[in-house]
């Protein structure tokens, strides 16, 4: 009895305001856009019975996932958002691989210091974060000031609204997500291994490409999911820092929903992503249990 | 003024505490428990011995409540436990794990199951009073499970599932954490704490040492089955299985053929070796197969040829030296190994014999333990 | 693994200036008397007296706390249930759609969430405010916490919890006088992490607000998609400064913590 409650009351909450939503969000992406409130078409009514039901169904169709293929804004965000998503994630990895591996280096008593550093930045504020580098990157920035101050450039550099600012931004708000899972396979690493390998006649960089490297490799991969799921769907980085040329597949959500109010495409839009996500999420997944499964 | 014996178990009178009757314990398709029946008296202190996943711990969980017997029944005093939750059962248990609340002090712990019963403040603050006295830790009541020993945290655990004066206490390996040398004292002041407060111990273990040590009856389990249950002298000297002879000390298992001769049996072993010679109350058939178990302890060891019955020759093939006791592994000429124990009476230069010294085994009619093939 | 090399000291100075620097700049410049964010016209706090006289911004930021307090609060108690659910409850019909719930948000982008919330409550004709943005971060909260809390449960020792059904507890006992104290370090860092994002959140907050009801996020997005804003500046400061503050004392206390303990079983031991 009592377990049954402690199940149900999670369970239903989670069917009520996860999986219901969702369905919501399927239907609507079957149905057809319509100058009403809700603005859409049909509207299952149930003091019809029956026949309203049938009606219902024979109503929806996939008239907006067919627009989606006509239209090719869509299937260019899609890519786009893909080809971001791919770039951002691997320089993610340039930048935060050595910050791991310093970390996984430095004595042990600045470790929780160094911990402390990674994570701080992930409690503040993800739009201040994403913020910080608009004054950095514009035209009037600081980076630019800097530069031509030195005299490296002579007129300034248009970074702020452009991909490579999203790019920054990705890196910048999701390292923390990159150093900590491959930080966490550094740092379990016996130190001895590199000595043997050392001992049988590697050099410090081979030794390096053919123990350290392979033995983080599963961190590496939790890293680089971690990083590319959320940003698929990424909305505020390229919004901020992106320019009307940045094609993110979550700024087309966004505007089709709001800005266009064409609830049933911005439904089919967020279905598709989902189903495109879908893939990453089980590699993810078989990943961590794999690594699980090994550790016993 | 002779003592009496505490041997509950051979007086017909006695009513036992503990009644298990036909029971059987499944998980899924795997037999824990298979069809045990056997009694436990009162003020008992009774070892269930056994390697890992024999059932000894099942066994302990189904009397404490926190399995379910799938066939058969449990009495405790007569009356079926299968309906009574673990917290409504005169009965506690000490864990492996010592399972003592991180964040609650060595008072409180003790204190926590007479809390449970609402007993009064005064009341509580005697007994656990009285409990830290008998485990000795008055000096640590307020500290927390993480401030103290592991000694210390062992005669917690035991002062907390004593306190409620359990009609019954269960001990899941309860030594099991303690360094060796610790070990041996605490065992002495368990049957200490046990005599005191005359309540019947359950205890689970899988070092036979402790058991023999600590416990009125011990029963030897294997594969869900209690093999024998009785005295530790009892189990050692007249095992009745080859399991329980094996995995009790040290045995040299020989495997032959039974013929009645006067009050015991002959028994041919193999071609070209004299047959040897045992007593034994049990019966044979002619020529049936047995075991004979014989302890390196009563194997003699001497370079001529003794005048016994049982008398065999052999090279030693290995030397444990052991301090205070050295085993001899002699081979016969069958290629069967005998192990031979002596005590280190001299100094080790003055040893007599070494590696391939050509010696003679022997004992007496009464030292070996025929056994059932 | 210890070589602190020349590589090493340098990756982990430039990533550290390249993870800090831009909101140390954010912070200098929150002090500009400049109204233009960018150059440097002298040290000023004025920026934050307008910002404490803006009454958008505070109303803002009190609808802010209201909700991430509700929202986080209830979160810890549904994501604790379920956390038991999935470690404890083993096989029972619906378990895969159960835990797949669970661990779906995780993954799901916000524009999702929001807009799917959204609907449902345009569906059953709910006016939005500060109960949608509750129910919507709650929901999505809830699962980061069962993710904490059952990390905690899996490593419990179940023998601390028959242990006190063997001393006389009820199931319910054993677990408000055993189980919670000793996991509910798993339980507050689930309380902060979920209170954390419900005062992050943007998206799913903007999907599932009403007019009535501005969070400091949307505020602050309404502002910056316009450009720099010293205000915002100020803002900022403030925010990053309560965030550190908050992180410093916590590591200082769970440090002074462990030390204490090791302390105190090293001193057990002899």
């Amino acid at each position: 009895m009592r377990r049954l409650a402690l199940i149900a009351v999670p369970y239903i909450w989670l069917l009520a305001l996860f999986l219901v939503p969702f369905l919501i969000v399927l239907k609507i992406s079957l149905s057809d856009i319509a100058m009403a409130i809700p603005p859409y078409t049909p509207t299952l009514d149930l003091t019809e019975g029956w026949e309203g039901l049938k009606d219902f169904f024979s109503n929806l169709d996939f008239d907006n996932y067919i627009f989606l293929t006509t239209d090719d804004l869509y299937w260019k965000a899609y890519l786009s958002s893909f080809k971001i998503a791919v770039i951002a994630t691997f320089l993610t990895l340039l930048v935060g691989y050595p910050i791991a591996y310093g970390m996984a280096a430095a004595p042990d008593h600045w470790r929780p210091t160094l911990m402390m550093l990674v994570i701080l930045p992930f409690w503040t504020s993800f739009l201040i974060r994403v913020y910080s580098w608009i004054g950095i990157l514009s035209n009037e920035g600081y980076l630019n000031q800097l530069l031509l101050s030195l005299g490296i450039i002579s007129s300034p550099l248009t970074i702020l609204n452009t991909n490579v600012a999203v790019y920054i931004g990705i890196v910048y708000t999701y390292l923390p997500f990159m150093i900590l899972p491959i930080y966490a396979a550094l740092e379990r690493m016996d130190g001895s291994l590199l000595e043997a390998a050392e001992d049988l006649g590697c050099s410090r960089i081979t030794a390096f490409w053919l123990v350290t490297f392979p033995l983080s490799k599963n961190g590496i991969i939790a890293g680089c999911f971690l990083v590319f799921i959320p940003t698929i769907g990424e909305f505020v980085i390229p919004s901020l820092l992106g320019g009307s040329r940045t094609l993110m597949i979550g700024k087309v959500l966004w505007e089709e929903f709001f800005n266009n109010r064409d609830w049933p495409v911005a439904s089919a839009v967020a279905v598709i992503l989902l189903l495109l996500l879908i893939i990453p999420i089980i590699l993810f997944q078989r990943n961590e249990q794999k690594q699980r499964e090994a550790e016993g | 003024m002779s003592q009496t014996v505490f041997e509950p178990w051979n007086d017909p009178q006695a009513k036992p505490l503990i009644q298990f009757k036909n029971v059987t314990k499944r998980f899924g398709d795997f037999t824990a428990i298979d069809n045990q029946t056997f009694d436990i008296y009162e003020r008992e202190f009774f070892a269930l011995l056994g390697p890992s996943g024999c059932g000894k711990t099942t066994m302990m969980r189904m009397l404490a409540g926190f399995e379910k017997v799938t066939e058969g029944k449990i009495l405790l005093a007569g009356q079926d436990m299968a309906p009574i939750p673990p917290n409504k059962r005169a009965v506690n248990m000490m864990f492996q794990s010592y399972a003592l609340f991180p964040h609650l002090s060595v008072w409180e712990n003790i204190a926590f199951g007479l809390k449970r019963d609402k007993k009064p403040k005064d009341e509580i603050t005697d007994r656990v009073a009285q409990m830290l006295k008998l485990t000795r830790l008055e000096k640590f009541a307020q500290r927390k499970p993480h401030q103290i020993s592991g000694g210390q945290r062992q005669r917690v655990a035991l002062a907390r599932s004593l306190a409620k004066a359990p009609k019954l206490l269960l001990l899941d390996e309860p030594l099991g954490a303690l360094d060796a040398k610790l070990r041996q004292d605490t065992q002495f002041e368990l049957v200490d704490i046990q005599e005191k407060t005359g309540t019947t111990f359950v205890i689970v273990t899988h070092d036979q040492e402790e058991a023999m040590t600590v416990a009125t009856r011990v029963a030897v389990m294997d594969d869900g089955k209690i093999m024998q249950a009785d005295t530790p002298a009892n189990i050692y000297e007249r095992p009745n299985s080859v399991y329980v002879a094996d995995f009790i000390g040290d045995v040299t298992i020989i495997e032959g053929r039974a013929t009645k001769t006067g009050d015991g049996y002959d028994i041919a072993f193999a071609e070209g070796q004299p047959t040897l010679h045992a007593e034994s109350s049990k019966t044979f058939q002619n020529g049936q197969s047995c075991h004979l178990a014989i302890r390196p302890e009563k194997v003699a060891i001497t370079a001529d040829k003794p005048d016994t019955r049982n008398a065999l020759k052999g090279t030693i093939l290995d030397i444990a030296y052991l301090g205070n006791l050295s085993t001899y592994h002699v081979r016969l000429e069958t290629g069967q190994i005998v192990k031979a124990q002596t005590a280190n009476t001299r100094r080790l230069s003055r040893r007599n014999f070494t590696w391939e010294d050509t010696v003679w085994l022997s004992w007496t009619d009464t030292a070996a333990v025929l056994l059932e093939g | 693994m210890r070589r602190v090399t020349w590589f090493n000291a340098t990756s982990l100075t430039l990533g550290f200036a390249f993870l800090y620097l831009p909101m140390v700049i954010l912070i200098i410049y929150s002090f500009n008397e400049s109204k233009l964010v960018t150059v440097w016209a002298g040290f000023s706090t004025k920026w934050y007296g307008e910002l404490l006289s803006n009454q958008s911004f505070l109303d803002a930021a009190w609808v802010t706390v209201k909700v991430a307090v509700m929202s986080s609060s209830i979160a810890t108690v549904l994501g604790t249930m379920a956390a038991l659910v999935l470690v404890r409850s083993g096989r029972f019909s619906g378990r895969t759609l159960f835990s797949g719930m669970i661990y779906a948000p995780l993954v799901m982008p916000e524009v999702i969430t929001g807009l799917s919330l959204l609907l449902l409550f345009i569906g059953l004709n709910i006016d939005r405010g500060v109960m949608t943005i509750v129910l919507a971060h709650t929901t999505f909260s809830m699962c980061f916490v069962s993710v904490v809390v059952s990390s905690r449960l899996v490593s419990f020792d179940r023998s601390l919890e028959e242990a006190a059904l063997d001393l006389g507890c009820s199931q319910m006992q054993a677990f408000f006088l055993v189980t919670l104290p000793i996991i509910a370090p798993a339980v507050i860092s689930g309380w902060l992490l979920a209170f954390t994002l419900s005062l992050d959140d943007l998206v799913i907050a903007s999907f599932t607000a009403g007019p009535s009801s501005t969070t400091l996020p949307i505020k602050i997005w309404s502002s910056i998609r316009l450009g720099l804003s010293p205000e915002i500046n100020a803002l900022s400061t403030l925010m990053i400064a309560v965030v550190t503050v908050g992180v410093i004392t916590a590591s200082l206390i769970s440090k002074r913590g462990s030390l204490k303990r090791q302390a105190d079983e090293r001193a057990a031991e002899t």
